[in-house]
Formats: C-alpha cells, sequence, structure tokens
C-alpha cells in the first residue's frame, strides 16, 4: 500500500502552513511520511496544542494549598477535599460535531470528558453542562435550532443516564449569535483518595502498553482538525464521517475495569483515547515520562477492513485506553477485562529513546520525537485589536432607552423568556438522582452532592470515609462578555462564586471552557485576551484556581462569530449539611432582605447594560454591563457564609439576569415537589426607599447591578443580620415578608402583583410551549 | 445467506414514536397517510446456503430473545 | 437478614441499593454478580436499576438469560423475596416472572422526577408497613417506564389485588396528569400470584434518606425487612 506524496497542497488541506511544515522537516530532520503528517496536523492543532492561546492561559492562577495535580499536568486537574480524600474535574466542548450530528456529537462530549475523570483515577460522581443555541421561539431559523437543542439534550441524557452519572447542573442560552454554531460543554467531576491519584506518563522502559476497549473503526477520522477550522457548509458535510458514536453501555464497563485494575497497582500510566486518539496518548504519555513508545499497529484490534496506518493513528473510535503496565503483571489485565468481558491487545512497550515509533506491519511508519511532538507545536502571539462595535457600546446611553409602559407585563415576559425562563424542559430528562448522592438538584442557584464511601473507586482503602458536601455551578453570561470582554469574564467567575456562596460553599477550583471565534481575527482574539485578563483577576481574587479547561477556538460560521463565551465551571465545599442552603421561600412571615445595593448610582446604565429585560423587551443587545467591585463581591460572599454557618438563613438567592424583580419572582416559584406539584409561596416586598426621583423603575427593578443576594431569614432573626451586614460593611435592607398567593413589589407610588400560578406557569412551561412548536 | 427480521409492536400497544412520525409526515405535506408504525429491522448473516434448516432456529430465537411476545410480533425471511 | 444485589454489566443502581441495605437498614448484603449461579444464603433478592447491556435490543431482554436470572427463578419458587426496581422490573417482565411489559414513555423522552404514588394495598410483603392513607413520595428515572399488559391481564391484577403501587397526585387520585409516562391504570409497581416477587418503576433507594429530599422509600424495605424477619420467627 502507497501513501500519498506529500504536496503543499497535502500540508494546506491538513491544516498545517508552510512555516510549521518546515518546523516538522527540522524536527525530524528529513521530509514526514503521509502518516507523520497526519499525527503532526493533529497534535498540532490548535485543539491538542493550544498554539494560539497557551501564552495567555499561562496568566491563569493555577496554584492552590488544595491543587494536587495542576492545570496543564494532566488529562484534568485534581483538589484535595480533606481527610484524604479529593475531587479530579474538568470541562471540555464538542461544538462543531454538535452542528454537525447532534445527538451523537453532544453524546460522545459528555463520554470525553468523563474519561478525562476515569483515567486519573477517580470514580466520576456527577456531570454538569452549559449549552447555547440560536433562538428556539417561532421566526427566522428557529426550527433548526429547537432541532439541535433537542439533539443536543437527547444526546447528553442518553449518555449520561445510561452510564449511570447524575447530571445535576447546568446552563442554557439562546442567542442568534450561536446559530450555526451551537456550543456543548461537558463537565465532570470524579472522587478518589489522594493515594488513587493515576498520571498518564509512560513509565518504566520495557512495560508492555495495552490498548483496552472496543475495536478501531475510521469514526472521527482528524475529529481534532475539523474543531480547528470555522464551519461552512462545505466543512460541514467533508465532516459527516467524523462524528463519533458513543457507547455509554461500553464506557461504563470500561470504567469499572479500569478502576478495578487501578486498584491491583499494575498500572504505570494511564490515559484515554479522547482527541486525535491513538496518536496523541502515545505521545502524551512519552512525553511525560521522558521515555519512548514503540506499537505495532497490526496488534491494534479493528473493525473496519484494510485501516491504514494514518487511519488507526488518527481514528477517535470511542471509549478506548491506553494502559502501561509494570512489566511482569500483565495477567491482571486479561483477568479483569475478560471479566468484563472487554477487548484489550498487547500493542507494544515503553522504550528509553524518546521516541515514539509507529510500525505497521513491522514496517516503521512514523518515528517522531515524542517531547517534540507534545511539547513543542509552534506558540504564536496573535495581533489583537479593540473591535469596532464597542465604540457603540460605549457610548450608547440609558437615555436613549424608553422608559418601561408596563413593568407588570415586563416581569411576564421575562420570565417566559427562554434564556431565564425554567429549564427543567432539559433537566428532567437527565437522570439526576442516581448515586443517591444528589442533595440539591437542578432548580436552586448551585447543586450540592454528597460524597460517601461507594463515591470513591475500589482500592485497598479501609478506615471510615468521612462524607462530604460538594457545590457545583456553571455560569457566563455571554452578553456581557460580548460588551466587554474583561468585566463579562470578571463576572462569570464573581457570579459562580456568588453561586456556591448562596449554596454555603467555599470555592475550591474553577474549569473554564473558552468558547471563541477565529483567533486569526484581531477583534476575537482581542475578546479572548480580555477575557483571560479578566477571568484570571478574579480567579485569584477569590481563591479559585484553575485546575485545568478546554479551548474551543473557530466558533464561527456565515453567520459570523459567536459571542464570546468563557464558560466557568466553580466547584465549592460546604463544611456541614446543615450549612446546605437553597434559593426558595420557606415559611409565611420570613422576612425578606436585600444584602447588596438597590441601584449602582455609579453606573451611567443603571444596570441595564446588557440586561436581560434591554434584550427581551427592548430588543437591544448594547450598553456597557454593569461593573463588578470584586472587594464588594466578596466580602458579600463572606457575609453570606458567614451567616449560615449561624443559622440565620433560610433561603440564598443571587441577583443576576432579570434583576431584583426576577430574584424575588424565582425566590417565589422555583421550589418543586414533585411532578406537576409547585411550592408556590408569595412576598409584600416594598423597594421604596431605593425609589427616588430619579430612579428608574425599570432600572430598580430589571436592573442587573452586581454583587446582590436576596436572603430569607426568619422574622425575630431580621434586624440582627442587616445590623451584622451593615457592620460588615455591605448595603443591607429589610425589604419585605413571605407570604400569601401573589408578588407584590411596591415603589413608590407604583405597585406591581403577580399572582403565582400564573407567573409560575409562564417560567416553568416557557421551553415546553416553544419545543412544541 | 441473511435472516432479515422485522419485530414491529402489536397494533393494541400505544405506539408514541408511530403517532409522532405520523404526524410529522402529515405536517410536511404527505396528506392521506394512514397510521404509522414504528419496529425494528434485523439482519443475522448465517453460513452456507440452505435457509430451510435456519427456519426453525430463527424462530425459536425470534420468540425467546429477538422480540417479546407480550407486546410484539415479527416476521422474517431467509434469503 | 443477608441481601443479594445483583449486578449485570452496566447496572448503575446497584450500588445505592447495597448502600440503603448496609447503611439505612442496617443489613448485611453484597454484590451478585450476573455469572454466578446460586443465591445460597440469601434472604432476600433485588435487582436494581440501570441500563444493564445498554438497553440493548430491549430493555432487560438480554439479561433475563444471565445464568444468575436462573438461580432468581427457583428462590421465588420457593418463596423468596424478590424486588425489582426499574431495569430489575424490567427483567423480571422479561423473564416471566412478572406479567406485561415495560415501553417507551409516552412523552418519548426519559423523565427524572419525584412522582407521588398510591399504595393499593397492604396486602403484601412490600407494602404491609406503609401507613394507611400514607402517599410516597418517589423518584422516578426512566424512559421506558410505561407499563402495558392486556385487558385480560389487567383485570386480573386488579381481581387478585396485585397492583402494589399507581401514580397518583399529591391526594391520592390517579389522574393522567399524575402519570408520568404512559402507564396503563397509573401502574407504577405490582406483584406475582404468590405476593413474593414485586417490580416498581420509582426508586426507592433514592428515597430512604431524608437528606436526599424523601425517606418515604425506606417505607417498602422496612416492610419486606419486617416481613422476612417475621418468617424467620415462624419457621424458628
Amino acid at each position: 500500500m502507497t501513501e500519498p506524496a506529500i504536496t503543499p497542497e497535502l500540508v494546506q488541506q491538513h491544516n498545517l502552513t508552510p512555516e510549521e511544515f518546515e518546523k516538522i522537516k527540522g524536527v525530524l530532520g528529513r521530509e514526514p511520511s503521509y502518516t507523520e503528517l497526519g499525527i503532526f496536523s493533529v497534535m498540532w492543532s490548535e485543539h491538542c496544542s493550544y498554539k494560539n492561546t497557551r501564552p495567555l492561559l499561562k496568566t491563569f492562577p493555577t496554584k492552590s494549598p488544595r491543587i494536587l495535580v495542576g492545570a496543564g499536568e494532566e488529562n484534568a486537574g485534581i483538589v484535595d477535599i480533606g481527610d484524604g480524600l479529593a475531587i479530579a474535574f474538568k470541562i471540555e466542548s464538542h461544538n462543531h460535531p454538535s452542528a454537525v450530528e447532534p445527538f451523537q456529537g453532544a453524546a460522545t462530549g459528555v463520554g470525553g470528558i468523563i474519561r478525562d475523570i476515569f483515567t486519573m483515577g477517580a470514580r466520576p460522581v456527577c456531570a454538569v453542562n452549559s449549552l447555547r443555541f440560536g433562538p428556539i421561539e417561532a421566526g427566522g431559523n428557529s426550527a433548526h435550532n429547537r432541532r439541535l437543542f433537542a439533539g443536543v439534550v437527547s444526546g447528553i441524557a442518553h449518555y449520561g443516564n445510561c452510564f449511570g452519572i447524575p447530571t445535576i447542573a447546568g446552563e442554557v442560552y439562546f442567542d442568534p449569535s450561536y446559530e450555526g454554531n451551537p456550543l456543548v460543554n461537558a463537565f465532570c467531576l470524579g472522587v478518589l483518595r489522594h493515594e488513587q491519584i493515576a498520571r498518564g506518563a509512560a513509565k518504566g522502559a520495557g512495560n508492555p502498553v495495552f490498548y483496552v476497549g472496543p475495536a478501531t473503526g475510521r469514526d472521527g477520522l482528524a475529529g481534532a482538525a475539523f474543531a480547528s477550522r470555522d464551519l461552512t457548509e462545505e466543512t460541514a458535510s467533508k465532516q459527516r464521517g467524523a462524528v463519533q458514536v458513543g457507547d455509554p453501555f461500553m464506557e461504563k464497563l470500561v470504567c469499572e475495569a479500569c478502576l478495578e485494575l487501578l486498584a491491583t497497582d499494575a498500572v504505570a500510566g494511564i490515559q484515554d483515547m479522547g482527541a486525535a486518539g491513538l496518536t496523541c496518548s502515545t505521545c502524551e504519555t512519552a512525553a511525560r515520562a521522558g521515555t519512548g513508545i514503540e506499537i505495532e499497529l497490526s496488534l491494534v484490534p479493528q473493525r473496519a477492513p484494510d485501516m491504514t496506518p494514518y487511519e488507526i493513528m488518527l481514528s477517535e473510535s470511542q471509549e478506548r485506553m491506553l494502559i502501561i503496565v509494570r512489566a511482569g503483571r500483565e495477567d491482571e489485565v486479561k483477568r479483569i477485562f475478560d471479566k468484563w468481558d472487554l477487548p484489550w491487545a498487547r500493542i507494544g512497550q515503553v522504550t528509553d529513546t524518546g521516541r515514539m515509533i509507529v510500525k505497521h506491519h513491522g514496517a516503521v511508519v512514523a518515528d517522531i520525537p515524542a517531547k517534540k511532538l507534545a511539547d513543542e507545536a509552534p506558540v504564536y502571539q496573535r495581533e489583537s485589536s479593540q473591535p469596532a462595535y464597542l465604540k457603540a457600546v460605549r457610548e450608547f446611553s440609558l437615555a436613549s432607552v424608553p422608559v418601561s409602559g408596563d413593568p407588570v407585563a415586563d416581569l411576564r415576559q421575562l420570565m417566559a423568556w427562554p434564556d431565564l425562563a425554567s429549564k427543567n424542559w432539559v433537566y428532567r430528562q437527565y437522570d439526576h438522582t442516581v448515586r443517591d448522592g444528589s442533595v440539591v438538584c437542578p432548580g436552586s442557584d448551585a447543586a450540592v452532592i454528597r460524597l460517601k464511601a461507594d463515591s470513591l473507586p475500589p482500592g485497598k482503602a479501609d478506615g471510615a470515609v468521612v462524607e462530604k458536601c460538594i457545590a457545583l455551578t456553571v455560569d457566563c453570561n455571554a452578553a456581557y462578555v460580548y460588551l466587554d470582554p474583561y468585566e463579562g469574564a470578571k463576572i462569570a467567575v464573581a457570579e459562580a462564586a456568588r453561586n456556591l456562596a448562596c449554596a454555603g460553599a467555599v470555592p475550591l477550583g474553577t474549569t473554564d471552557n473558552l468558547n471563541f471565534a477565529n483567533p486569526h481575527n484581531p477583534e476575537s482574539f482581542w475578546q479572548l485576551k480580555e477575557s483571560v485578563r479578566g477571568l484570571a483577576e478574579a480567579c485569584r481574587f477569590f481563591n479559585a484556581p484553575v485546575t485545568g479547561g478546554n479551548c474551543s477556538l473557530y466558533n464561527q460560521s456565515p453567520n459570523g462569530p459567536i459571542d464570546p463565551t468563557p464558560t466557568v465551571a466553580m466547584v465549592g465545599l460546604i463544611e456541614k449539611p446543615e450549612h446546605i442552603t437553597t434559593q426558595w421561600f420557606k415559611d409565611e412571615g420570613d422576612a425578606v432582605i436585600l444584602l447588596g445595593g438597590a441601584i449602582d448610582g455609579q453606573d451611567p446604565m443603571r444596570g441595564l447594560g446588557g440586561s436581560a429585560w434591554l434584550q427581551c423587551v427592548r430588543r437591544m443587545k448594547t450598553g456597557a454591563p454593569p461593573r463588578c467591585d470584586l472587594e464588594t463581591e466578596r466580602g458579600l460572599h463572606n457575609a453570606l457564609r458567614g451567616f449560615i454557618a449561624c443559622g440565620l438563613i433560610k433561603s440564598a438567592h443571587d441577583c443576576s439576569e432579570g434583576g431584583l424583580a426576577a430574584a424575588l419572582a424565582e425566590s417565589c416559584i422555583s421550589r418543586q415537589i414533585a411532578r406537576n406539584t409547585p411550592r408556590l409561596i408569595g412576598a409584600q416586598v416594598d423597594l421604596s426607599f431605593a425609589a427616588g426621583e430619579s430612579t428608574r423603575l425599570d432600572a430598580l427593578l430589571f436592573g442587573e447591578a452586581q454583587s446582590r443576594v436576596i436572603i430569607s431569614v426568619a422574622p425575630h432573626d431580621a434586624v440582627k443580620v442587616v445590623e451584622r451586614a451593615k457592620i460588615l460593611g455591605l448595603s443591607a435592607a429589610k425589604i419585605g415578608v413571605v407570604g400569601g398567593g401573589e408578588l407584590t413589589i411596591k415603589a413608590g407610588a407604583w405597585e406591581g402583583k403577580w399572582p403565582l400560578a400564573e407567573l409560575h406557569d409562564l417560567w416553568w412551561n416557557a421551553i415546553a410551549r416553544a419545543m412544541d412548536l | 445467506m441473511k435472516a432479515k427480521i422485522i419485530v414491529t409492536p402489536k397494533k393494541a400497544v400505544l405506539d408514541p414514536q408511530g403517532k409522532t412520525v405520523q404526524n410529522a409526515l402529515e405536517q410536511m405535506g404527505y396528506k392521506g397517510i394512514g397510521a404509522v408504525h414504528v419496529g425494528k429491522y434485523l439482519e443475522i448473516e448465517l453460513p452456507g446456503a440452505e435457509a430451510e434448516i435456519w427456519r426453525k432456529p430463527i424462530d425459536e430465537a425470534c420468540l425467546r430473545i429477538l422480540s417479546n411476545p407480550v407486546i410484539e410480533d415479527y416476521r422474517f425471511v431467509i434469503e | 437478614m443477608n441481601f443479594a444485589v445483583l449486578q449485570f454489566p452496566a447496572s448503575n443502581c446497584d450500588q445505592d441499593a447495597l448502600h440503603v441495605v448496609r447503611n439505612v437498614l442496617g443489613q448485611s448484603g453484597r454484590f451478585v454478580w450476573h455469572k454466578e449461579n446460586s443465591l445460597a444464603g440469601m434472604d432476600a433478592v433485588i435487582i436494581p436499576g440501570g441500563f444493564s447491556y445498554g438497553d440493548y435490543l430491549r430493555t432487560g431482554a438480554i439479561a433475563r438469560f444471565s445464568p444468575i436470572m436462573q438461580a432468581v427463578r427457583e428462590f421465588a419458587a420457593k418463596g423468596g423475596p424478590v424486588l425489582g426496581v426499574c431495569n430489575g422490573f424490567q427483567i423480571l417482565c422479561e423473564a416471566g416472572l412478572l406479567p406485561g411489559a415495560l415501553i417507551r414513555n409516552r412523552s418519548l423522552q426519559f423523565r427524572c422526577e419525584p412522582v407521588f404514588l398510591k399504595t393499593a394495598t397492604r396486602q403484601s410483603p412490600f407494602t404491609h408497613k406503609i401507613p394507611d392513607a400514607q402517599i410516597l413520595r418517589l423518584p422516578i428515572a426512566h424512559g421506558e417506564g410505561c407499563y402495558f399488559a392486556d385487558d385480560a391481564t389487567l383485570d386480573q391484577l386488579a381481581r387478585e389485588d396485585r397492583i402494589l403501587w399507581q401514580y397518583s397526585d399529591a391526594g391520592g387520585q390517579l389522574t393522567e396528569a399524575a402519570n408520568p409516562n404512559g402507564s396503563l391504570r397509573n401502574i407504577a409497581g405490582l406483584c406475582n400470584q404468590a405476593r413474593n416477587v414485586a417490580g416498581l418503576m420509582p426508586h426507592p433507594e433514592r428515597a430512604s434518606e431524608a437528606i436526599l429530599g424523601s425517606a418515604d422509600g425506606r417505607l417498602i424495605f422496612e416492610s419486606l425487612l419486617s416481613w422476612l424477619q417475621t418468617q424467620a420467627a415462624k419457621a424458628a
């Protein structure tokens, strides 16, 4: 079989520049073979090498006393949670495949991130996701967007539910910028003891290299390179073969078998075969250990006939793992993988040459220095320039926005707006209770899971397991980031930390998914640079280091680039189960308190810049977004946690999209007891103290000033809480009382009343109604 | 040689998939169609060329595992 | 008492069931792998939920042929109690140990939410300790939970008082709105003629501790435990 000749066209088709090709020749000391060209093209793609973003990513804070495995070291970061236990977590994207085949694209995205967790030796215990699509309400391309939305959700459900992991939190947004380029960011978290941490390093020359999992086929060929290109009609149709098909049943078996194998101590190194499959796993494990690796492709289990070396190396068939076994312990692999009826094959060994050598029927088809391939991809400092559209955004004045004529109708409209409405249409398709660990399910600010003995992988471990409560959230208001990338990204982190605080948790660490457009476009790159600056500053400030994450660039379609979307997933620790707090009002008579200021007088847009109200009711996406003062924000979180620890807080809900009015409404209507059975409880609120002559009512009700939380406390605790908050330097005011069948908000002479049943129906059923179209 | 097996839901069993597909076809403009039933098609590759010796085993397999007689009907050809 | 929790490839509620047996009920229990063929020494069998064999072909269709199922059959024939939850219920129906079948939810979507259950009879090892008139709140999580059987079977079930739980509203009314999957007669769970084998789609093992939102599921396990203890006392 002859391989194609290397021509400039072929190099270009592989998404490599002439300069990169020269660099490859420099590394090899000769021209590459066709297979080697393929290998370099995936390893040096943006998706695998981060060549456009590495300098920026280096600015993230990545250390803290709790970090056991940091960003960039391995497949996922690991954080200590005390008592010898640790958590591994990460977020990753599968955007382009989901645009082409939403069900499988999303499903395999979930599969990939689950593997990244158990390859670290952790038992996966929960999943989270962040999704973005074009608008789903009638009109324009909405039918297509609905199809993608439904496909993605059912793909995630299919994979996560069958694997047996609760999908416990998430966010969903709809915006025209995502038409043609949906975003699917999938997160997974796993648990392990410190001593169970497994590494993806090919240690020990002479150790055998095993392949475990289903046979390799032609699926996903060059998926990594596909992710590193703009999505056009042409690239989409050529890539129809690029979408991998996932088998969650197989993944569950592979996961259990790998965890069992890891418990035997027979494993020297382990890595999943994800993007760039066999190529990435072999070269990265060798590079990490400073060793070499040699594999014989005819020994790789194959399910398609006559596969070429190129195809075998680049295939992204799912659910496969590479395991470096300690010499002499090969029988453990056989015993365990036979028990689970899983295919396995010894395909090579670790060497001390530092080279990755790939043979096919004895003939060498690739011979590459492993470290140079894995670690020495070119690094680019892209040009950046401030986007032209920002001028108009900054000059936009609130005076040009007509004051709301009917705030009562506005709130109804907002609550029924898919971006704000209840996401139960989505999460009721996800199993969110499997594993007996879901303490706070989807529907509150942050999800909370409890970790217990069976959350751990099997091991020789003895001794009682101290139970832990972990809170999770994923956030990004991309409209804010579009309107001010630095501030918007800062707010994404601040909001995540705020959501954790509302649940009673302290942040432990962050994982980020940077979804941006073409980095060769200076304006897009500027958005990326500024977002990273905001993320880095805020993560450092909240002591929530970045433990790892994912970059997804080239997110643009013929319609244009997506809004810059740096998705932030944050994990926190709750000291005691008694501290776990939810967002809905609890009892008639409780006092409603606003922590934080009612209006930000320093903000010329009064919190309406980039707000849900401006987008949904006035149909404008402009204006400088609200500012977040990190000191004030941190003071708020600390105070809130302190009150929670004293047992003073009955509910806590942060103010974000839709401002005070939406936060109050959600506190009244978001408690769901069972199917068709919400527990609605009203509130009488008076904001007159903040309603001055010059105060716009719509800004007061719907402005999205930062650093605010609505809490409810027992009536006799109200005065004490407000006083203590003020002593701590926070603005605080009792604004109302819980009770009744309506939400009423007074502001000076104005009063708005919303019967709860109607508000709940609008909010609860909005997405189901849109999907029935 | 292959056994080509078609498994369909029994008429009495509610077939929401079938109903959904029927609605979709009608909405797309295929007027006047009747009910739609969604089933399964299985192909089993068989050695040799003697269809007759496989008839009974395939029938038994259909009854035992490939279909659930409580809710499904089946038919097959071997060719 | 010794509880066996069966494990098929990709059962994924097995750990939850064992957790409840050991840590909530304080009983002894172990996993029994599908390739084993004995239940010697076991007092009760739980067939947990999950996606055994990926739910490929039909949910439960392949699991029912596992070697362990012969032992389950014999165990049940001798009067041993068997409780199938979710996928376990599906396996019992496919194996013919319970009548009817579970098909795809009417909505065609997977459904995970807490539901209310009315206990239709207290004349069974699985329900006798559930207080009169108490409506249970248990989570469901399934894509194929719609119970189907022909009219003759449904009438027989009713006549023989073998329907154990039905989907209801908070007040115990068997409404259509309360039915999450289209199950005929709102049937959520039932038992065999000898009343020792039961299956239900909702997950009692996910509602046995208050921290998880509801401890109503515990009543089902305690009914079973109490029945076992009574049987053991009689035998002594």
